[in-house]
């Protein structure tokens, strides 16, 4: 079963790619989208068989590098983890696929668009089903390759082209830290495989790799590097600047790969590497830092963008930094449940946002929209749901013990829980904890500003386009449709159904050892040594350390992931959760800045509409400065692609030209000729000194070989 | 099968030899005006001669013994007793699959050879005769003999070029004249002395000779100026753009397939198992050289308005990838860096073959003058692409395996080796995205594009072997490195006998 979900889309995206233009636009819409859907299915019994019914497994394929210890197989290995992904991945696909039907009926090159998403969709199960990080690492790549095909698919176009080659060299530099990580990881551990590598870590945290006198910690090392790859496709600060770019492509692509399915890959990849993570104090607080500042600073830039999928866009680069910021914090499960409910509304945002360029003549600013509400209610309901999805609507009714239970929109419960736990990790001691919380309050602030402004630019106020395009304005027909109302309906509910599996009292049951249960990071005591030296109690004296725990003090319950399998977690869980309930003002930061956010789009847009168009024309520093998304693109062209081609023209013109060949061959050849030159006047010096030179070169010759003979 | 047989290897290496033989015969029998046939039937026996041997070659791959160390289907006739000379063939997991390789690519190097027009007969013999040349180098087991394939193979490639070569072909060829007989000559010298001093040509006995350490330094530096130059790696390395410029299509292939191997096999063949202690002083050499080169030229191909010249350099870096794993001297490192090599001769002898497909139709190099193919050759446009990326070591190509390999390699010896050459991944990402952006995608601007054809059933020939060497062997790679497995393992526990041995 398991190879038919991760095979089956290749098959398909081989089937469109190669014979598409023989069988037909249609056949290859019907057979990329039955085998994604195919797999749809699939994963979903597969997921709550291993959830669930706890039946995790490793399938072996194939040897794919075998040479001594380096030993790289091509497997399937599901777990909860890869399991969520697949649910993810596929359903997200499957819906894209149908939304592809209605959004690129007239493209004359459907079966190629078709074969690309397919491709995606195997790269992308390769790379969440991946027992090792080479095959990881593959699908990684993969999808990347996926990415550039789909970004450039309109390659007409220079400036898709352009994006497409931005994206996959940007990638490259996140994925020159990845690889460097796994020989990383390969030196250290002598295995590139999850579990050899996981079950290693404890015994390695004082492995130390040495270079002219620096001591770099391995693990360190090793976590940073893999971040620095997740930095690149999750579009953080920095690598960040592909992901805007990247909205040339057709928007079902933006929908899949750059909201709900590849860029959340670094999220991925750091979760499965937790057990590294957690023992690497210094790169946990910089995946911290650079999730928060991602957050912030990909929100403030979303605020001044006019193009709706470039506001999505920055939305999506925004909310993955929450879901890193989560993660360095320790709260994996919480970084994989705002993933997948992100998934959900950000793919339901997009393909929302795809419906209105569709409905308004390819027009993508929404300076030329407004009022289209009546036009498309429909589309209008959806981004609606999408955006307080986003927002995180909802009130811990529960929590406040105001009803039996919390009640909120997806965002609400996924995004609410990163921000009150990195409070509680902050207060606990984890570096930048407390910051990360603020961070996240003003980056929900703004969250909430710019998704507001996207609605009531788009859909009310005055239209502000050309009259006809306004009239022939529509709702989508039920091809793309019917993938809004699914999506719709788990923006809605994913958060609420499944808290309690991913972050809640059934977290134990449901992650396995996938990824910690309880939701807690690296060094939560201050003393990291202590906790270290606990875990390796647990693990060697004890390996159902389920009583010990509920004795031990919370750092080291915390710390103590292994140790506390399935089936006492929740009591672990529950006991340390008592009495560490966030304070009810932590409980309403969030809510209130969100309302904030709200009521200063409305203030800003519906109020006093136009008045953002008119702060915009004056041009302020500060507008400048987050319209030009704070000119880290002129930068980066500045120092790397000016400096690239400067060097390359130095090494060319100057060293292989003048230098290399002026002083060796053509040198050699002007002296030969000059040498010519005079012997064809037979100037007898001349043929002396030539004499000479061979004289000697034929005694050192001799006397060099009877040096060499004796041995020296 | 063939342990009887003791000349099978050498019936393999001269089956083209013959071939050139036969077509030799009918050139200055056949009258002058019969040229339309001398020409079909050189082709038809070029071809022909060059099938068998690969037959023979895979034959003989599939009666390798993998798990065998030393040398097999030793093929031994004595020469000169007296002074130990001989003619000595064999093959050992080093050489086999170059021999392979080199049989495979020829056929589409003929089949490829369709836009020559003059000399048919001439050519063929050329290229035929560097089949076996190059096939010798791979099989010899003796000094002399090695020697002399391995000088004996620039004759016929001169030719190619100087004949069948660009406009720019005569300073071409005295570049590449120039630089490989600075190599030759000391390499010439050193073998010299490593006769006097071991009293034999043997490889074989040479492979267990004992060099002093001070004998070794000097003779690994005569060695390393001839492979160096061959491989070729930084600063020796600006002959290969030029020749690749100015060869045909078929001799650009056989240049980047096979010939750049030479060096990166002489690496192995000589350097490493004899002069073990000079290969460990030198290695941190290698590794600066190896880093410049992979970041140097990665730079240099991103500046090229020619596209073969832009493959060539990138031929360059690649080839620092192969240098960097060899003087890791770990299983990983060598291995990747066998690897490196096989696959480094099927994609950018494919690249070469791409850049073909469009110079035979247009006459020109320039990237500039193209743009929009895609519109035009969608099928060209995919199989560029694919190399595109397997040239970039893209994972599930072959050209990944090797790249991780090397640097996986690389790592164990010192993180910075490794760092640098990673660099070299994103450089190669940046140079071939553009090349293929501005070649094949945009809008067809030059009107001249509008009449140009997609592949034919010829080129689809040549590209679908291709097409499944590069993939298959990026997917299983085991089946390149079980070849190798037994032999580096073999290398490498001498070579690190003899640094303890050393050390005491």
């Amino acid at each position: 079963m398991a190879p038919i979900i991760v095979f089956g889309p290749l098959l398909a995206s081989a089937f469109a790619g190669l014979l598409g233009n023989h069988v037909g636009h249609r056949t290859a819409q019907i057979v990329t989208t039955f085998f994604v859907l195919l797999s749809f299915v699939l994963s979903v019994i597969t997921f709550f068989d291993v959830t669930y019914g706890g039946n995790a497994q490793t399938i072996h394929l194939a040897t794919w590098m075998s040479v001594g210890a380096f030993d790289v197989s091509w497997a399937i290995k599901l777990d909860s983890l890869s399991a969520v992904m697949l649910v993810v991945v596929t359903s997200v696909s499957s819906l894209v696929h149908i939304y592809s039907w209605g959004y690129m009926e007239h493209d004359p090159h459907r079966a190629r668009f078709f074969s690309y998403l397919s491709l995606f969709t195997f790269a992308m199960l390769s790379l969440v089903t991946a027992d090792n990080f080479l095959q990881l690492f593959f699908g990684w790549e993969g999808v990347g390759l996926a990415s550039y095909l789909l970004i450039g698919f309109w390659y007409k176009k220079k400036s898709a082209n352009d994006a497409a080659i931005k994206a996959f060299v940007t990638n490259r530099v996140g994925d020159f830290g990845f690889a460097l990580g796994i020989m990383a990881i390969f030196h250290v551990f002598g295995s590139v495989s999850f579990d050899d590598v996981f079950a290693a870590v404890p015994e390695h945290t004082d492995a130390v790799l040495a270079f002219a006198g620096m001591e770099l910690n391995a693990i360190e090392l090793i976590a940073f590097l893999l971040f620095i790859g997740a930095m690149g496709k999750s579009a953080q600060f920095f690598l960040h600047v592909w992901l805007p770019d990247a909205m040339e492509g057709p928007t079902p692509v933006s929908a899949l790969i750059h909201a709900a399915t590849m860029v959340t890959a670094g999220v991925f990849l750091v979760c499965r590497a937790f057990p590294i993570f957690e023992n690497a104090e210094a790169a946990s607080a910089f995946v911290t830092v650079i999730g928060a500042s991602t957050a912030l600073f990909a929100a403030t830039v979303g605020v001044a963008q006019n193009d709706i999928k470039r506001v999505v866009a920055y939305s999506t680069c925004s909310q993955l930094g929450y879901m890193f910021f989560a993660a360095g914090l320790g709260l994996y499960g919480a970084a994989m449940f705002h993933l997948f409910t992100h998934a959900f509304f950000k793919a339901l945002l997009f393909l929302g946002s795809g419906a209105v360029i569709h409905g308004v003549h390819d027009e993508q600013d929404m300076r030329k929209m407004g009022g289209l509400y009546k036009m498309m209610p429909m589309t209008w309901l959806m981004m609606l749901i999408g955006t307080v999805a986003l927002t995180g609507v909802g009130f811990s009714f529960g929590a406040l013990g105001l009803l039996p239970w919390d009640l909120g929109f997806a965002g609400f419960f996924s995004k609410d829980a990163i921000i009150e736990g990195a409070f509680m990790a902050g207060r606990e001691g984890v570096f930048f904890g407390i910051p990360a919380f603020w961070i996240g309050c003003v980056a929900a602030l703004l969250t909430s500003f710019y998704s507001w402004r996207l609605i009531f630019m788009t859909f009310h106020g005055k239209y502000r386009g050309p009259k006809d395009v306004y009239d022939h304005a529509h709702d989508p027909k039920f091809a793309m449709a019917m993938p809004l109302v699914v999506l719709a309906v788990g923006a809605v509910l994913a958060g609420g159904l499944f808290k309690s599996d991913f972050i809640g009292e059934n977290a134990g049951h449901f992650w396995h050892d996938a990824v910690p249960a309880a939701s807690h990071g690296p060094a939560v005591a201050g003393d990291h040594a202590v906790a270290d030296s606990q875990v390796d109690d647990h693990a060697i004296a004890d390996d159902h350390a389920t009583e010990t725990s509920h004795d031990a003090p919370p750092s080291q319950v915390v710390a103590d992931t292994h140790a506390v399998v399935d089936d006492h977690a929740e009591e672990a869980e529950g006991d340390h959760g008592g009495g560490h309930h966030p304070p009810t003002w932590v409980l309403l930061s969030p809510f209130i800045a969100t309302l904030i956010g709200f009521a200063m789009a409305i203030w800003f847009y519906l109020v006093n509409e136009g008045m953002g168009a008119r702060i915009a024309a004056r041009g302020g520093p500060l507008h400048s400065f987050l319209y030009n998304k704070w000119y880290v693109d002129e930068i980066y062209h500045f120092v790397f692609v000016r400096g690239a081609k400067a060097l390359g023209d130095l090494f060319w013109k100057i060293g292989d030209v003048k230098l290399i060949d002026g002083l060796g061959p053509n040198g050699v050849a002007g002296t030969t000729l000059a040498a010519a030159r005079r012997l064809a006047k037979g100037q007898s010096g001349f043929l002396y000194h030539y004499a000479f030179v061979m004289l000697i070169g034929v005694l050192g010759f001799t006397l060099w070989i009877l040096i060499g003979q004796g041995g020296l | 099968m063939f342990g009887e047989f003791e000349a099978f290897l050498s019936i393999l290496t001269f089956v083209p030899a013959l071939g050139a033989l036969v077509i030799a015969i009918f050139r200055f029998t056949a009258r002058s005006e019969d040229q339309g046939l001398i020409d079909r039937n050189s082709r038809w026996v070029a071809w022909l001669a060059t099938m068998v041997t690969l037959g023979m070659s895979i034959l003989l791959l599939a009666n390798f013994d993998a798990e065998a160390t030393g040398f097999q289907f030793v093929h031994e006739v004595t020469w000169l007793e007296q002074i130990g000379l001989g003619y000595r063939m064999g093959v050992d997991g080093l050489s086999v699959l170059f021999v392979v390789l080199t049989a495979f690519l020829m056929p589409l190097c003929i089949m490829a050879s369709g836009a020559i027009k003059n000399r048919v007969a001439d050519y063929m013999i050329a290229f035929l005769l560097l089949e076996t040349l190059v096939i010798g180098v791979f099989c010899a087991l003796d000094l002399v003999l090695f020697y002399i394939f391995f000088e004996g193979g620039l004759i016929p490639m001169f030719l190619i070029i100087g004949v069948w070569g660009g406009q720019n072909r005569v300073y071409a060829a005295f570049k590449f004249f120039l630089y490989t007989l600075l190599g030759s000559v000391l390499m010439l010298v050193a073998m010299i002395v490593m006769f006097l001093q071991a009293g034999t040509t043997d490889i074989t006995v040479l492979l267990e000779t004992d060099f002093a350490r001070n004998a070794q330094m000097w003779m690994w530096l005569a060695f390393f100026a001839s492979f160096a130059v061959k491989m070729p790696m930084w600063p020796v390395h600006t002959w290969l753009p030029d020749a690749h410029v100015q060869a045909p299509t078929a001799g650009s292939v056989i240049l980047a397939g096979v010939l750049l191997k030479l060096g990166g096999y002489g690496f192995l063949r000589f350097s490493l198992p004899m002069f073990p202690e000079a290969s460990a002083y030198f290695a941190p050499m290698v590794f600066v050289l190896s880093i410049i080169a992979i970041i140097y030229t990665s730079l240099v191909a991103f500046r090229q308005t020619d596209i073969k010249k832009l493959i060539a350099y990138s031929s360059v870096a690649h080839m620092g990838f192969v240098t960097m794993g060899l003087f890791a001297m770990n299983e990983t490192g060598v291995q990747g860096a066998i690897f490196q090599m096989i696959s480094h001769g099927v994609i950018s002898g494919a690249l070469f073959l791409c850049v073909g497909v469009i110079y035979d139709r247009m006459h020109t190099r320039e990237i500039a003058f193209y743009g929009g193919l895609v519109h035009k050759m969608p099928v060209f446009a995919a199989i560029f692409g694919l190399f595109a990326m397997a040239n970039v070591g893209l994972p599930g190509t072959s050209g990944f395996v090797g790249e991780i390999m090397t640097m996986v390699g690389a790592f164990q010896v010192n993180w910075w080796i490794a760092t640098g050459a990673a660099t070299g991944v994103i450089l190669s990402a940046v140079y071939m995205l553009t090349v293929y952006r501005d070649v094949v995608f945009g809008e067809i601007t030059n009107p001249k594009l509008e009449t140009i054809t997609d592949i034919n059933r010829m080129e689809w020939l040549i590209f679908i072997p291709l097409i499944i060497g590069t993939l298959v062997l990026g997917l299983f790679s085991t089946l390149i490195t079980d070849v190798t497995a037994t032999a580096v393992d073999h290398l490498i526990s001498n070579y690190d006998a003899a640094l303890a041995a050393s050390a005491q």
